[in-house]
């Protein structure tokens, strides 16, 4: 479905379906292109509220260790700054450039992989919670 | 009709996001937790969404000189390494390992209503907008702003 997604905005908008660039377009620039972009992240959440009402359970926010409030506001910092600085995340970079074989995005999803694979070692194994 | 694809796109996309798992942060956490509990499963849901694009940019995007909706495809094509492609996927990686979540994920679980996950989307709307901020004043004094960047390497505390 998400392969679907994303080749769908590709064959009829001829747009990579990178989260991010959507989204932090869509938030801080005022260009004219912005309705396609709130659209897109408006399927997003209604998608979302559609799913919930389907099966809660798919959105547990349980973890061992547990997380701490501060930990979603340091860690959604990090993503939010990251993935402009990188021009990406998992769905851009991810899905969408690896799809094309492009360099730059196996290089930023080694990247952001390595370090997500460091932060879980350090939060499970080192520290034990945030 | 741009913005209606968009709109549908983005809610099958949500729903391909739930389905795989990926707004249960711990099946992330899992993924990425090589050295413990390793729960490979997310890589089978990045793998079917590669498989896709992959015949979509190797055998319809190349037969045809338009999108349906638009004029032309807006495709990246940049393919210098340069510090803030790696660096963004270390600060990215660092976050997504830290609270489980992605900008897609994040944004699908806003439906669900949880205090935690719109924290944690004002958060990255603020990191984005810190960054706007960084780049505008920081990054443009040495000259190495985002808008057609030479890809020099400069040295920033980070």
């Amino acid at each position: 479905m998400i392969g679907l997604a994303a080749a769908m905005m590709l064959v009829f908008n001829g747009r990579i379906a990178g989260i991010s660039g959507i989204f932090g377009s869509a938030i801080t620039n005022r260009s004219s292109d912005g309705p396609w972009r709130f659209a897109f992240v408006g399927g997003l959440v209604a998608g979302g509220v559609g799913m919930f009402l389907v099966d809660p359970s798919m959105f547990s926010l349980e973890m061992i260790p547990t997380r701490s409030t501060w930990a979603f506001v340091v860690a959604g910092l990090l993503v939010g700054f990251g993935t402009r600085l990188g021009n990406g995340c998992t769905s851009g970079h991810g899905v969408c450039g690896l799809s094309r074989f492009s360099v730059r995005s196996l290089v930023a999803t080694l990247s952001f992989m390595g370090a997500g694979i460091v932060a879980v070692y350090v939060f499970e194994h080192v520290i034990g919670g945030f | 009709m741009r913005v209606l694809i968009a709109f549908v796109s983005g809610a099958i996309f949500a729903g391909g996001l739930v389905v795989g798992g990926m707004t249960q942060p711990s099946k992330v956490v899992g993924f990425l937790d090589i050295f413990g509990q390793w729960d490979p499963s997310l890589a089978f849901v990045m793998g079917s969404a590669l498989l896709v694009n992959v015949l979509a940019y190797k055998f319809i995007v190349p037969s045809r000189p338009k999108p349906l909706v638009e004029e032309s495809f807006h495709i990246p094509t940049r393919s210098d390494l340069d510090w803030r492609l790696i660096s963004g996927g270390v600060f990215f990686g660092a976050g997504w390992g830290i609270a489980g979540f992605c900008p897609g994920p994040a944004l699908t679980a806003l439906g669900s209503g949880k205090t935690e996950v719109f924290i944690f989307v004002a958060s990255m709307a603020g990191g984005m907008y810190l960054y706007r901020f960084v780049d505008d004043f920081v990054f443009s004094e040495v000259g190495n702003s985002s808008e057609g960047a030479p890809p020099e390497r400069v040295k920033i505390d980070a």
